[in-house]
Formats: structure tokens, C-alpha cells, sequence
């Protein structure tokens, strides 16, 4: 049954960011029947190169031979008459609608003569499909009343009407049970015999071998080779997604860390987080690593007094504290760089932008308000701290002199003070953040995925500044699903998976694959 | 080349079109130049002007009011209740101040603290406020005002100057100031440009979201002083569409409707552009039916400027 002729061939893939190079000569090939996973760690390109092979982004290079013949896929609307279908870790359906109507989305004109609906055959169809599934689902049922599994098994059924010849699953049991996982994976297999080929990309690598035939490995937008699962050991994949030579980009010298600035006991916050305790010293660099969606971001929220917590303490130089605001928290000398781009799902809206990939052209940054000016985001803490009004009044001079100093220290590229943040690029964008908060003379400063689409050479500079925050007898949480930064740059390392500390690392121990075992634990 | 010619635009685009307008109309009517009219206009536009003044720290916010027109019904008719009942003059105004800031005061707690979106939050105000001035009233309108209450809307300081000139003035330039060079105005910015950052800055978006509404609650207040005192009575029904003249003036005037961007000035602009329009249209006996027509094709004109400023930012 399994032919070996691939169904599609992805060749030397490219794909630039403003900024960065997501996919840098990217290939990758398909057969019939098979189940490939595409696997690396967050920001590897394992999403970029799915939007680009359905059409939601455009690639800047390279080729995609479908059945041995080249094709364009501009918009997802051709990679779905391509019949290529894509399931999305946040699910895509009209909530409102029947099963049956979300089946058949893509095809609004099938059912309609006259531009009437034909509920019946609608129906009918549906019931085909879903049956072929194995699936006891009413098609007449509001999909919002169905569980994620079954969801789930919807946005399948959506891919068999589309007669797709490849599916690609993103992260398709992030959400489930193990008893639907189980579910999925027999209907996985049973798509493999109808010789539909499957691209799996998951971080669980259990479940990659029980599931997969091949997997393709990215690094840093490049290939690190395609394997066969059947052959090869766990450990060596994951030496494969994280294995990278370590060159002095880490300027972090041996600071000796002083006494405790903060410990946070038991802390917990719904299903974020739960039972959370650490402490941080003076020119600590504490890592935070785990995966999208582990609960750090949430954690550091709290911790800053964005989100309110459930339980748990949190003591500032071994004074328990109250924090209810982000005024509170700036007041006790917190600082808060938040991640550029949000990857946690908040509300539906969020699900939307992220299934249908628009969040790259968002690029709303969380920190900044880009419709202002460099100086007027540089001082916006401050100045929420009355450090510069008289009598509700901003003294401008001295704002004008705050902002210049900062500009001049972080080497912010502007042309001028009042230059929009807007037109900033991404490193310097980070620096006028790092700036607002270093204008507050901070004890203590969290950064969220501080490098997060930035070049290699902001990157350093952003390195360096935390250095001398260090130096400073600053205590520095830093977030990052990169790895070799994590490792290059702190003290010690927490790895949080699914909202639970899962272990803690000392920065000296630390491996990349210690830390993705406990990440993916 | 497109990104410039927006920019220049929106830059000088509506004080560019009051120019024009000014010209055109001073060519076509004897009577439109003279000291009179234009004496006439600032006092015609007065109550726009400050309902406008409200509508731009709410629209910077990136919200919206659509309840000023009823509260300025609603803290009129009280107002005039107040002063028939003899409480006197200033402690009437007061009432009809207080009035329209309660009403803003409910909006923006429902808006901040009860995370309504602007659009329902001042919806339902503006039912309430209209209903609840009828109430009051019980439909008829109200009048038989203190003598001296009419100086507030007709009286002139020196012979020369008009009353309600000056206080229009007087906020705009409390508003101008408030705006540029406060902390609680750019928080208004930071909030409308981007309210995840605000309040990850330590600003408090709900309790400054109340103090936005609140302020344009009570400059409804205020304009239904110089409102009544200029008619000298007060009616339930008064100021229906008047936040959509309030809106206009202050989109026209290059106030972002998706928040952070905007100037007093340019809402400054925008009410005089719609108030030149309509005074100019009068000497010129164009029906006022005619006049509608003109004023939104002016609201769709500026609102593409706008629109296009908007793509080529992003």
C-alpha cells in the first residue's frame, strides 16, 4: 500500500520577517499514507512553514511540487482546492452553526439551488462522513455544545469533505484527554490506509513515535535533518531540536548574587498556574523556561499584579507584600517587559488571530502604545508614579531630559524624541521598554521573551543590558523558549510544564535536554 | 508619494477645508465676512463645541459617547426645574452640572469597572436620560427662568464680546491644556492607544475610564447651561443627534476613531467647520434639508482621510 513517491516536496523554503528569517531554505517531503512529524522548538519555523503551505503566508523563495507539479499556493482558498487542509491547535469553527454546516463551510454553495439551503442532502452528507468516522455526532447539533474532542473530530470530518489529500495537524492533543487521544490517533490511522498524508506537528515526543513514520527536525528556520522515527531514540531527537554551539553571545559574566529580593510561595492562579514557590537575590539572572502555554507568562502577570492570584504569598525583601495593581508593584520597584507578541489565548478573538495566523501582522506589542512617541513611552512610568508633575502638570523639560539620557545610555536608534514607536525596529522597540522601566530604578525586572523576533545583534545589546541591570544588584526573571539564551544567560533555571513547577536547574548543570525533559514531562 | 500626500492631509486637511470654506463663502455672500456673523457663528457653534470638547478625551480613549444629546436634555430640564423652584441661579447651575457629571459618572462605571463596551454603556444612557427628562417634565417644556439666567447664552461682556464665547473658550483651553500637558491626559492617549500597555504601566484603566466619561458628562452639563439660557426654556426633547454632531465635529477634526490620536485644535476645527457650513448654507438659503445632505458628505470625507492615514500607518 504505501507508495514511496512523495505526494508533495517542499524545496529550499524561505521565508524573511521584517527583521528576522523565519525559514531559511527549508525542505521537506511528503509520501502517501504517511504520518511525518515536523518537530523543533518554539520559534524553529514548525507554524511558519504550515501557514506557508496553506497559503497564509506567501514564501519569499523556494518551490512546492504537489504531484510532480510545481504549484503557487497564494491564499489559503488555493491550498483548500489543492486539497490540502489544515487542523489548527485552536480550533476554527462557527460555534453558532450545526455540524453539519460547519462541515460543509467551505463549500457555501453546494447545498443551495436558487439560493435556498438543501437541509436535507446537508445533512445527509454530513452523516456520511461523520459515520465514516466512526463518529455518533448529530449533524443537526450546535457545534458550541460539543466537547474539544469532538471539536475536534468536526474540524477532521472538515478536512474529509474537503476530499484533502494532506492534513496538517498542529498541537492536536494539547487539549485532549488520554482516551481521546487514543481516539484520534486510530482515526489518524485510518486516514494513513485511505493513503492521506499527515503532517503532525506536536512538542510530545511520546506521542510522536506512537503516531509517526518520519520526522522532519527545524532549527532556527533550517533543517536538522529528517529521520525515521522507528530508529531513532527519544533523547537523540530532542539532541537534534536543541543542539547548537554556545559562542560568547552571552556576555553574562560571574556576578555574585546577594541577598533574597523576592520568594513567592504556593502561588496559584486558576488553571494557569498552581503551587508555584521560588525566591530570586540581587544580581540573580533566574530563567524561566517551558513551553507556549506552560503557565509562565501568566505567572509573571500575576506576579506583577496584572491578573489577580487564587493563593500564594509573595514576600519583597522578606516583607510580605499586597500587590493589587501594576501601580503597586512598579511602587515596591518591579519591572515588567512583557512578551511583543501575546501566544497565550485570552479570549475567543485572541483563538481567532492566532488559528488564522493575522497576529504577525498585529505585531501590537504589549509594552509599547506605538501611536506615541519615543519619549512619551519612555516616560509613561514615571510619570504614572507623579516622579514628574507638579500638581498633575508633566514637567517637560525634565521628561525631555529623562528620555534623551535613556536614548543616549541604550543607544535607542531614533532620529528624534518624538519620532512614533511604530517606526522603531523591533530591537530598538525592546530598548525604549527596557527604558521605561529602567527610568523607574527597578529592584527587580521580568522580561518575557525578551528576544523574541529580534536580530541576532539586538539581541546581543538586550543581553548586555540585563548584564549590568545585574551588575546593578538587580534580580532579573527572564522568561524564554530559547533555549541557549536561557542557558547562556541565568543563574539558575525553573521549568514550569502546564502551570506546575516541574524541576529546577542550576545554570551550571543545565542542559538543553534536561530542560526539554522537564518541559515536555 | 500616497503616504505623503495623507500625511499633509490630515496634517493641515480640515483647517486647509475651513480656509476654503471661508473664502468660497465670503466670495458668495455679502453677509458672511462680517463681524456680526462671525460673532453669530462662534455663538450658534458654542454648544457643539463643548459637547465636542467631551467627545474627544472619549473618542482619544478609543471609546464612545452616545448619551450626551439626552443628558444635555436631562440636566437642562432638571436645571430649569430647580430654578423655577426658586434655589436660585448658581446653586441651579450646579444641579444641572451636577446632573450631566452623574450621568457621565454612571457611564464610565459601567464602561471601566463593568467593562461595557462604550457603544451599549451609552446607548442605554442615552435612552435613560432622555425617559428620565421626560419624567421630570412630564413632556412640556419648561421656562419662566430668574431674570439674569439668559446672560449665560445671549449676554455679552463689554457690548462686544459674547458670554458664551468666553466659557466655550475657557474650556477649551482648560481641555487643550488638561490633554497636553497632564498626567491624567496622556493617560487618555496611552489608554486609547493601547490599553494592555497602560495598564501594564500602572495606570488604572478603570478609574480613568470613569474620570473620561465622567468629564464628558459634565461638559453635557455645562452646554445645557449655555443651551437653556440661550433659549430660555428647557425642553425634554432637546439635543437629539447631538452627539452625532459632536462625533462628526470631532472626527473631522482628525480624532482617530480607533483611539490615541487626536487634538483639541483639530476638534476645534472640526466644530467650525461644521458650524461655517451650516451658517454659510443659511445666507445662501440653501434648504436645511440640503444642509443635512452637505454635512455628511463632509463627516465621509473626513472620516476617509482618516481611514487613510490609518492604512498607511499600519
Amino acid at each position: 500500500m504505501k507508495n514511496e513517491c512523495p505526494i508533495l516536496k517542499m524545496k529550499d523554503i524561505r521565508k524573511v520577517f521584517p527583521g528576522v528569517v523565519a525559514l531559511d531554505g527549508v525542505s521537506f517531503d511528503l509520501r502517501r499514507g504517511e504520518a511525518h512529524a515536523l518537530v523543533g522548538e518554539n520559534g524553529a519555523g514548525k507554524s511558519t512553514l504550515a501557514k506557508v503551505l496553506t497559503g497564509v503566508y506567501s514564501k519569499d523563495g523556494g518551490e512546492i511540487i504537489l504531484n510532480g507539479e510545481r504549484v503557487e499556493i497564494k491564499n489559503p482558498f488555493q491550498a483548500k482546492s489543492l486539497k490540502i487542509s489544515i487542523i489548527h491547535q485552536e480550533l476554527n469553527l462557527v460555534p453558532h452553526m450545526s455540524v453539519a454546516e460547519n462541515i460543509f463551510i467551505d463549500f457555501p454553495g453546494e447545498f443551495c439551488r436558487f439560493g435556498f439551503v438543501n437541509r436535507g442532502r446537508l445533512f445527509s452528507k454530513a452523516e456520511v462522513i461523520l459515520r465514516s468516522l466512526g463518529m455518533d455526532v448529530d449533524p443537526k447539533a450546535e457545534v458550541g455544545s460539543l466537547g474539544i474532542a469532538l471539536k475536534q473530530m468536526v474540524e477532521v470530518a472538515k478536512a474529509l469533505a474537503l476530499d484533502a489529500n494532506i492534513i496538517i495537524m498542529d498541537e492536536p492533543t494539547s487539549t485532549l484527554t488520554d482516551r481521546e487521544i487514543l481516539k484520534l490517533f486510530e482515526t489518524i490511522r485510518d486516514l494513513k490506509r485511505k493513503g492521506v498524508a499527515i503532517v503532525y506537528i506536536s512538542h510530545r515526543m511520546e506521542e510522536l513515535k506512537k503516531i509517526c513514520d518520519r520526522a522532519t527536525v527545524l532549527r532556527d528556520g533550517r533543517n536538522a535533518g529528517t529521520i525515521d522515527l522507528k530508529s531513532t531514540d527519544t533523547r537523540d531527537l530532542i539532541r537534534m531540536m536543541v543542539g547548537r554551539e554556545l559562542g560568547e553571545r552571552f556576555p553574562k559574566a560571574g556576578i555574585t548574587t546577594g541577598a533574597e529580593i523576592l520568594r513567592v510561595e504556593g502561588l496559584s492562579r486558576g488553571n494557569s498556574f498552581k503551587d508555584i514557590s521560588f525566591s530570586l537575590h540581587r544580581g540573580e539572572i533566574l530563567g524561566i523556561a517551558g513551553l507556549v502555554g506552560a503557565g509562565r507568562t501568566e505567572l509573571a502577570r500575576a506576579i506583577f499584579g496584572a491578573d489577580r492570584v487564587d493563593k500564594g504569598e509573595i514576600y519583597w525583601f522578606g516583607q510580605r507584600v499586597r500587590i493589587r495593581s501594576t501601580a503597586d508593584a512598579i511602587r515596591l520597584g518591579f519591572g515588567f517587559l512583557p512578551d511583543k507578541k501575546r501566544t497565550s489565548v485570552g479570549s475567543p478573538l485572541d483563538a481567532i488571530r492566532l488559528g488564522l495566523g493575522f497576529l504577525p501582522e498585529d505585531r501590537k506589542s504589549q509594552g509599547l502604545v506605538l501611536k506615541l512617541s519615543v519619549q512619551e513611552n519612555i516616560s509613561i512610568a514615571l510619570l504614572v508614579l507623579g516622579r514628574l508633575t507638579r500638581w498633575g502638570v508633566i514637567r517637560r523639560k525634565k521628561e525631555r531630559e529623562l528620555a534623551q539620557d535613556y536614548v543616549n545610555s541604550l543607544r535607542i536608534k531614533t532620529p528624534h524624541l518624538a519620532q512614533c514607536v511604530r517606526f522603531l525596529s523591533g530591537g530598538n522597540q525592546q530598548k525604549v521598554v527596557l527604558a521605561k522601566w529602567m527610568s523607574t530604578k527597578p529592584k527587580m525586572v521580568i522580561f518575557d521573551e525578551p528576544t523574541r523576533g529580534i536580530d541576532v545583534g539586538a539581541k546581543v545589546e538586550v543581553y548586555q543590558l540585563m548584564t549590568e541591570l545585574a551588575r546593578e544588584g538587580v534580580g532579573i526573571i527572564m522568561i524564554s523558549s530559547d533555549l541557549p539564551e536561557i542557558l547562556g544567560m541565568a543563574d539558575r533555571i525553573l521549568v514550569l510544564h502546564e502551570g506546575r513547577l516541574t524541576g529546577e536547574v542550576s545554570g551550571s548543570e543545565a542542559t538543553e535536554e534536561k530542560i526539554m525533559e522537564l518541559a515536555i514531562k | 508619494m500616497k503616504q505623503l500626500i495623507s500625511k499633509a492631509l490630515t496634517k493641515t486637511g480640515p483647517l486647509i477645508g475651513l480656509a476654503v470654506m471661508f473664502i468660497v463663502l465670503s466670495f458668495l455672500s455679502p453677509h458672511f465676512l462680517t463681524a456680526d456673523n462671525l460673532m453669530n457663528i462662534t455663538r450658534q457653534v458654542a454648544v457643539n463645541a463643548i459637547l465636542a470638547t467631551g467627545m474627544t478625551f472619549v473618542i482619544i480613549s478609543a471609546g464612545i459617547d452616545l448619551s450626551v444629546g439626552s443628558i444635555l436634555a436631562l440636566s437642562g430640564c432638571v436645571m430649569a426645574l430647580a430654578l423655577k423652584s426658586g434655589v436660585g441661579i448658581f446653586p441651579g447651575v450646579l444641579i444641572g452640572m451636577g446632573v450631566g457629571s452623574l450621568c457621565g459618572l454612571v457611564n464610565g462605571f459601567l464602561i471601566g469597572f463593568m467593562r461595557l463596551p462604550p457603544f451599549i454603556a451609552t446607548l442605554g444612557m442615552m435612552s435613560i436620560a432622555r425617559g428620565l427628562a421626560l419624567v421630570v417634565t412630564k413632556g412640556y417644556p419648561v421656562f419662566g427662568f430668574p431674570a439674569g439666567f439668559d446672560y449665560l447664552g445671549t449676554g455679552y461682556l463689554w457690548d462686544m464680546i459674547p458670554v458664551s464665547l468666553v466659557l466655550t473658550a475657557l474650556v477649551i483651553v482648560a481641555a487643550y491644556f488638561v490633554l497636553k500637558h497632564m498626567k491624567i491626559g496622556r493617560c487618555v492617549y496611552v489608554i486609547g492607544g493601547n490599553e494592555e500597555a497602560a495598564a501594564l504601566s500602572g495606570i488604572n484603566v478603570k478609574v480613568h475610564k470613569t474620570i473620561i466619561y465622567t468629564i464628558c458628562g459634565f461638559l453635557a452639563g455645562l452646554a445645557s447651561v449655555m443651551f437653556v439660557s440661550r433659549l430660555n426654556s428647557a425642553q425634554p426633547t432637546a439635543g437629539i443627534a447631538y452627539e452625532l454632531d459632536a462625533i462628526a465635529a470631532t472626527v473631522i477634526g482628525g480624532t482617530s476613531l480607533f483611539g490615541g490620536v487626536g487634538t483639541i485644535w483639530g476638534t476645534v476645527i472640526g466644530v467650525l467647520i461644521m458650524g461655517v457650513l451650516r451658517n454659510g448654507l443659511n445666507l445662501l438659503n440653501v434648504s436645511s434639508f440640503w444642509q443635512q445632505v452637505a454635512i455628511g458628505i463632509v463627516i465621509i470625507i473626513a472620516v476617509y482621510v482618516d481611514q487613510l492615514r490609518h492604512r498607511t500607518q499600519l
